[in-house]
């Protein structure tokens, strides 16, 4: 059957782009996410570009001020919404999720289809607004701004209204799928961590995001109809809205970064051939951190005038995220530990985001801490802080993913040497970009303005030289990926000798992914029986 | 889909059984009711909040609803779940005439709820009874009342959409019932539309006493 089989697999079973356009085989539909959310991954960098240019001096370079604010917001919610968001779950997910479950397709692949359309229709709304009067709420629509801005704010809630449910209906299929779907012998002991993650990602999906989907509903009400819940004038209050945002908002950075951790995962037992260091910590650490992601959002709020008790419970209720996310970390190092590591792309990406994700992880105690973030609220800092766990985290994260499982979706192998060069120029590129940031903002810099005091001129312009860095390295990383598809040699069916059931089958795998159904015998990361041949 | 030889249901590849089929739909139905109730919870929480804020000023607006219409409409929607749980139970056992007959009646009762409410809006537009800036009713006092309509309009009006989409959803199950899809071995969209429905009557019955009945 193997000489069949490098002639038909998901790719080539049907033809024409009428048989990608109505598709239902969750391969697939991922690569449409994937295809999709890297197309405005490249927008929203060209943005921040933008933004890091006009930043090069102080006073106007090339952009006004009310441009200024344009950019950032558009920067904000197209990374937030349209990428991050459904980057790994959606894309890399939709992909993997039934394989590593050994089955043959998610649980309602028409249900999966419609949700990619609903993206693009969420996204598309959210773009239209370039061409009418523009955005500049920032990407939190904070009220009472958002309600009297003359920009077209009602179109970009209707988008990130519509692209909520695309990640709600991707979550419920998931939920059901790890559920109902798996392989023989695939018990909740022997499931890949990355499935873990997304299980609890799905899980925030499906509880955080309807809130905020009402919220930006009643927003939009707000400027059609004046319901004033939100607004002071008519004897509503704007800081609920600000409770019912961050409801959704923080728990929403969990759904950004535990699919990642789930790369991360996925990727350091593999290039350590080495068992996954206290798997069950590793899994439950997982939930621990989904369910105190709900209960944290007023850290958000600590100068928005919430009581000095709230403000207390907050603090210490978001001090607990470092307990289970301090066990992941320290699962990580424990499983490198002593083992055989290779430095192939995917575990360069994985060790890029253990330094960066540290720093991020480490700011975010500072920003949690009640009197440090009174003279840090809304600096530089808190930039920086995000951008290290989302950009350092998340989308070094992707990164991994994307090269580790890039031969077993394409067929193609890519080049090692310029990709792990291309991974260095970013690695290097993102801290020169966000490390004086830090500096900027604990020396008070706010972030969002146009213009900002002389002194500061020098750390703004390293900043900028980074986020170039940043974009010849990402830049890089399209061409070698792009060339590899193109021209890349043909990948065996399991290059980097996973155990995982996405391995177990050809590169690019079939329609209905295996040949037979597997059945699965050991747990996802015993390379110990793997290595005496058993 | 039905299986050409057979004439039984053909449940999708992925799945082993129709039986795995239909279990994997309600957990999925489950699910999405679940993400129905926090869909809710934004307006709940503003209801709240601002009960406890402006106790007067609710106690004040609520004697400005009819009760007697709400409760008119609390007997239709009840009513309806009953005859909602019947379709399910004549399709289970392939009753295919029952199950028409019944999802018909729940039709006509969601429409009758809807021109009940109507009527209301009608009513309330009328004299002026509006979301806070477009409020113009003079006869109240409390400075705070017109929020009482926005959260009034923000959830009546949410609930009455999900019960347009009910509708929709309930004349497309009945036409698939009168062509006989549905038997003793597949019957999962009417009861997943059951499922829904009774969600959709469940908030009415925590709506009406919350809008109507403050005393």
């Amino acid at each position: 059957m193997s000489g069949s089989a490098a002639e038909t697999n998901y790719l080539n079973h049907q033809k024409g782009w009428k048989s990608w356009l109505i598709t239902l085989d969750h391969k697939r539909i991922g690569l449409l996410y994937l295809a999709s959310t890297l197309v405005f991954f490249l927008m929203g960098g060209v943005f921040a570009l933008i933004l890091r240019t006009e930043l090069w001096s102080p006073n106007k370079i090339f952009l006004t001020a009310d441009k200024y604010n344009q950019a950032f917001t558009y920067h904000g919610t197209i990374m937030v919404f349209m990428v991050i968001l459904p980057l790994i779950p959606s894309a890399l997910g939709n992909i993997l999720l039934p394989m590593q479950l050994g089955t043959k397709d998610v649980a309602f692949p028409r249900l999966n289809l419609l949700s990619y359309y609903v993206y693009m229709l969420g996204a598309i709304l959210a773009l239209l607004t370039l061409f009418f009067s523009g955005l500049d709420t920032g990407w939190t629509f904070y009220t009472p701004y958002s309600i009297r801005t003359g920009t077209s704010t009602i179109l970009v809630l209707a988008g990130a209204f519509v692209m909520g449910f695309a990640a709600i209906l991707t979550a419920l299929n998931f939920i059901v799928t790890v559920h109902k779907l798996r392989a023989p012998g695939l018990t909740w002991g022997r499931l890949p961590l990355f499935i873990w993650c997304l299980y609890a990602t799905n899980i925030i999906q499906m509880l955080a995001t309807p809130v905020i989907a009402l919220t930006l509903f009643l927003l939009a009400m707000e400027r059609v109809l004046g319901i004033g819940i939100f607004d002071a004038a008519l004897g509503g209050d704007p800081v609920l809205f600000q409770h019912f945002f961050w409801f959704y908002s923080h728990p929403a950075v969990y759904i950004m970064i535990l699919p990642a951790m789930g790369i991360i995962n996925e990727v350091i037992p593999v290039f350590s051939r080495k068992n996954m260091f206290g798997y069950w910590g590793m899994a439950v650490a997982v939930f621990g951190i989904a369910i105190v992601s709900f209960v944290v959002w007023g850290h958000h709020m600590f100068t928005s005038g919430q009581s000095t008790t709230a403000n207390f419970i907050f603090s210490l209720l978001t001090m607990f995220v470092a307990v289970p996310t301090g066990i992941k970390v320290f699962g990580w190092v424990a499983t490198m530990y002593k083992g055989s590591i290779t430095f192939e792309t995917p575990m360069l990406y994985a060790l890029s985001f253990l330094f960066v994700f540290l720093v991020g992880g480490l700011t975010g105690m500072f920003l949690a801490t009640l009197a440090t973030d009174v003279h840090l609220a809304d600096t530089y800092f808190v930039v920086a802080h995000f951008h290290y766990t989302m950009v350092g985290g998340a989308v070094m994260a992707f990164l991994a993913g994307l090269h580790y499982w890039f031969p077993k979706f394409s067929g193609k192998m890519y080049s090692e040497l310029p990709a792990q060069i291309a991974c260095l120029i970013v690695f290097i590129g993102f801290n020169v970009t966000f490390m004086p940031q830090f500096l900027m903002g604990a020396r008070g810099l706010p972030r969002r303005y146009y213009d900002y005091p002389p002194e500061f001129t020098t750390l703004h312009q390293i900043s900028t030289v980074g986020a170039y860095i940043i974009a010849i390295g990402v830049a890089m990383t399209f061409w070698v990926l792009i060339y590899a598809i193109f021209k890349g040699k043909k990948a065996s069916s399991n290059p980097w000798n996973a155990i995982t059931l996405e391995w177990q089958t050809t590169s690019p795998p079939y329609h209905e992914n295996f040949e037979v159904e597997p059945v699965v015998t050991t747990g996802p990361y015993d390379f110990h029986l793997l290595e005496k041949g058993d | 889909m039905t299986n050409v030889e057979t004439g039984k249901h053909q449940y999708a590849h992925h799945f082993k059984s129709a039986y795995h089929e239909f279990d994997s739909c309600k957990v999925g139905m489950w699910l999405f009711l679940l993400q129905e109730v926090l869909f809710f919870a934004p307006l709940f929480v503003g209801y709240a909040i601002l009960r406890i804020l402006y106790p007067d000023a609710f106690w004040e607006a609520s004697h400005l609803l009819d009760w007697k219409l709400g409760a008119l409409n609390t007997i239709v929607l009840i009513t309806s779940s009953l005859t909602m749980a019947l379709a399910v139970n004549a399709s289970q056992r392939g009753l295919k005439d029952k199950s028409v007959i019944y999802l018909a009646l729940t039709i006509i009762l969601a429409l009758v709820f809807l021109i009940v409410k109507y009527f209301e809006y009608t009513h309330k537009i009328h004299d002026g009874l509006l979301p806070a800036s477009l409020y113009s009713y003079e006869g109240t006092i409390h400075p705070k009342t017109p929020l009482f309509f926005s959260i009034y309009f923000m959830m009546t009006g949410l609930h009455g959409f999900h019960i347009l989409i009910g509708i929709g959803v309930l004349i497309w199950i009945m036409l698939r019932a009168k062509r006989g899809d549905f038997g003793t071995d597949y019957y999962t969209p009417v009861e997943m539309t059951g499922l829904y429905w009774h969600f959709v009557d469940l908030v009415w019955i925590y709506l009406f006493p919350l809008l109507y009945l403050i005393r």
